[in-house]
């Protein structure tokens, strides 16, 4: 087996665990991939895609199909680069001083370790998702870049360092609510994950409904990529509103005779009122539906 | 590093493909993770080369043509890469590889490999193959080449390649493509904060100075709210030439309906160029308009002013003192000398062209109406560009100023 001509050492075999995806998780080859990239680089894979496309879902079948923990930072808005690190709860030591409770002078004590802190701490290898990385301040990426890159920090009251034991397995999720720093980008593995197309569906929907007709599943993924392929719509229907919808029509057991004619529990594909009012008009007019998926002109398949 | 090539053909594509990356790409290729195929090459680079949906279009076509008719050689790339990151570990080679390699050494490969590949470049049109099926280089299998190199066989790596020749992912290009969310997304940067008037938030910073000089004794300071500033005047051309462009116009026009940022927005319309009036509706109902003289005294110069149009025209409709093509409203002042005191009455103006930005220089009035105004094509990026120079810090050119008693130009 060969080295590497800039010297750094090459294992014979991989030196790590493969992602190969799991029974209740239909991940793409690219995906899979991009998963593995991440793993061997031990750099933390950013998942884009549009949202229900199952970016949060990824990391937890990521964490199962390597049989390791996993442990979430869900971001806000107000979220703080350092509350991933750890929390010093001045409050609480305040407290304890002014009523005499807990150990005071001990600092240690006050300090909670955030997510980051603590799959760093962790014995044994953990995966993290940060989710929706988007959502908080435009420079909370570039506050987590060294963190993540060194995988250590300090804890400022202490002067102690937390250091990774064993290198987590990073997962982050973004909804492109904003631009990432590019100094970020260039860490991190990037997958985005495609809108499935009709074969791919078919595939997540037997998942989660492994019994539903089949003549009413052709209808009911017609009529979804239909109304994906409507440009007037302001949202456009997901995966995961697609799975509410057949199991509501299911439970309803609608007839894939009515599911030609009309489009019932429109409320669990579509949320938003022009939308629903939209579509409903052009069903009340009369407008024609397609039969059959080579109907559906430009869509991506 | 025969491969070095394709980094700098990304990069001369317009990706930003940086050292680090193309050294995270190495070192997954000598972790094997591609399984030596071409489609788990594609998915590899992809991943550590490319972090934007928006530049997977782009990478694909350069992938498509740097690795064309690569799909019936499957497992040359990476194997070739090993060659040349170090000579030595022949016993990676396939039987047919080594055979081949007894009758070339390493040198000589590479510099014909190089030779062929930069002799594809150039053939590009004549879709003649490099490495592949049938062709008439020593690389590939089923060639015409007598002591060519057999390489690969069949396999399943037709995938990835009809993946990159779909085009699958050139909806995402931000460069053509305009959704209402990704124009929200460019007009984002539509923002000049000022604490001017408004409502007004407790200072904290000021609050703890102030109690502190007053030794304990508490003093509130109050200060008017951070609050945008912009405000932000429309003007878009309607009807014939516009007629193609009714969506991303639309859709522009949405997303600065949506941006609850703005301090202030309004729309007005007009038909190829700005003579007196403008209109409130794109019926261009003259019930329903104002005089463009009014319009500059409503709104006054720290509006920043957007038009949209594809200043395409006859010449005369630009600079005629008749030309207004609706002979109705027949003008005395040439359509260019009211552009002229719009880009002169507002502080910044910008116009965006939904026409392909090759065409701008065959049209004499754009070429005429972009020397006036900073124009930008109607795309995502365009609009980002457009956005920056309403706001963004002042560039300094000298435009032409037209003399004001010009009127018969």
């Amino acid at each position: 087996m060969s080295t590497s001509a800039n010297g750094s050492s090459t294992a014979a075999s991989p030196a790590f665990k493969r992602f190969a995806g799991t029974t209740d998780y239909i991940a793409s080859a690219s995906l899979v991939d991009a998963v593995n990239c991440a793993l061997a680089l031990e750099r933390p894979l950013l998942v884009k895609g549009e949202p229900g496309t199952g970016k949060t879902l990824l990391a937890r079948h990521v964490a199962e199909g390597l049989g390791l923990p996993l442990d979430s930072w869900h971001i806000k808005s107000t979220s703080k680069a350092e509350d991933g690190l750890y929390v010093y709860d001045t409050v609480q030591r305040l407290n304890d001083a002014r009523f005499g409770d807990g150990n005071v002078r001990d600092i240690r004590s006050y300090i909670r370790l955030g997510p980051l802190g603590r799959v760093f701490t962790a014995k044994s290898r953990q995966v993290l998702l940060i989710d929706e990385i988007d959502k908080a301040d435009l420079e909370f990426p570039n506050d987590i870049l060294r963190e993540i890159d060194e995988m250590r920090f300090t804890v400022l009251e202490t002067g102690d360092e937390v250091v990774a034991v064993q290198r987590p397995m990073v997962i982050i999720t973004s909804n492109n609510e904003k631009e990432l720093p590019d100094a970020f980008l260039r860490r991190c593995v990037f997958h985005f994950i495609d809108f499935p197309d009709v074969a791919q569906m078919r595939e997540i929907v037997a998942v989660h409904h492994p019994n539903v007709e089949k003549t009413l599943l052709e209808q009911v993924l017609l009529k979804f990529y239909w109304l994906r392929d409507q440009k007037e719509l302001r949202k456009r229907p997901s995966t995961s509103e697609l799975i509410d919808w057949i199991t509501a029509l299911v439970r309803a057991g609608v007839d894939p005779a009515r599911l030609e004619a009309e489009v019932p529990f429109m409320g669990a594909l579509l949320k938003n009122e022009q939308d629903t009012r939209a579509i409903e008009s052009f069903v009340a007019r009369g407008g024609k539906t397609p039969k059959a998926f080579s109907e559906l002109g430009g869509l991506r398949r | 590093m025969v491969f070095l090539d394709f980094f700098f053909a990304l990069r001369e594509a317009g990706l930003k493909v940086t050292l680090q990356e193309w050294r995270m790409l190495l070192t997954c290729l000598e972790k094997g993770l591609h399984d030596s195929n071409i489609k788990g090459f594609y998915h590899v680079a992809r991943a550590c080369l490319v972090k934007s949906e928006a530049d997977f279009d782009t990478f694909d076509l350069v992938f498509a043509r740097y690795f064309e008719g690569i799909e019936g050689a499957i497992e040359l790339p990476p194997e070739l890469l090993e060659w040349l990151a170090d000579p030595h570990p022949m016993e990676e080679l396939s039987e047919e590889l080594r055979r081949a390699l007894e009758h070339l050494d390493i040198d000589e490969l590479m510099r014909r490999f190089r030779e062929t590949m930069a002799e594809q470049t150039e053939r590009h049109d004549g879709g003649s193959r490099w490495v592949g099926t049938g062709g008439r280089s020593p690389f590939g299998h089923g060639g015409h080449h007598p002591t060519g190199i057999r390489v690969g066989g069949p396999g399943g790596g037709g995938m990835a390649m009809k993946v990159m020749e779909d085009r699958s992912f050139a909806d995402y290009r931000t460069d053509v493509t305009l959704d209402v969310r990704n124009v929200k997304l460019a007009l984002r940067r539509l923002r000049q904060l000022t604490r001017s008037d408004g409502p007004i938030e407790l200072d904290i910073d000021e609050t703890i100075d102030k109690t502190c000089r007053e030794a304990g004794e508490i003093e509130l300071v109050f200060r008017p709210k951070r609050k945008n500033d912009v405000r932000l005047l429309l003007l878009m051309d309607v009807g014939g030439t516009m007629d193609p462009y009714f969506e991303p116009v639309s859709r522009l026009l949405s997303a600065l309906h949506e941006e609850r940022g703005l301090r202030d927005f309004k729309a007005y319309y007009f038909h190829n160029c700005v003579y007196e009036r403008v209109f409130e509706t794109a019926q261009l109902m003259r019930k329903q308009s104002i005089a463009t003289s009014d319009l500059m005294r409503t709104y006054g110069e720290r509006w920043k002013l957007m038009i949209v149009g594809d200043a395409a025209m006859h010449p005369s409709e630009l600079s005629s003192s008749r030309g207004n093509i609706n002979p109705r409203l027949e003008t005395e002042t040439s359509g260019l000398v009211w552009l002229d005191r719009l880009e002169h009455h507002f502080d910044r103006s910008v116009w965006l062209n939904p026409d392909d930005v090759q065409q701008w220089a065959m049209s004499g009035t754009c070429r005429t109406i972009s020397s006036l105004f900073p124009m930008y094509p109607l795309t995502v990026d365009g609009i980002e560009e457009g956005v920056k120079a309403l706001v963004g810090a002042r560039a300094e050119t000298a435009r032409p100023v037209l003399a004001p008693g010009s009127a018969g130009l």
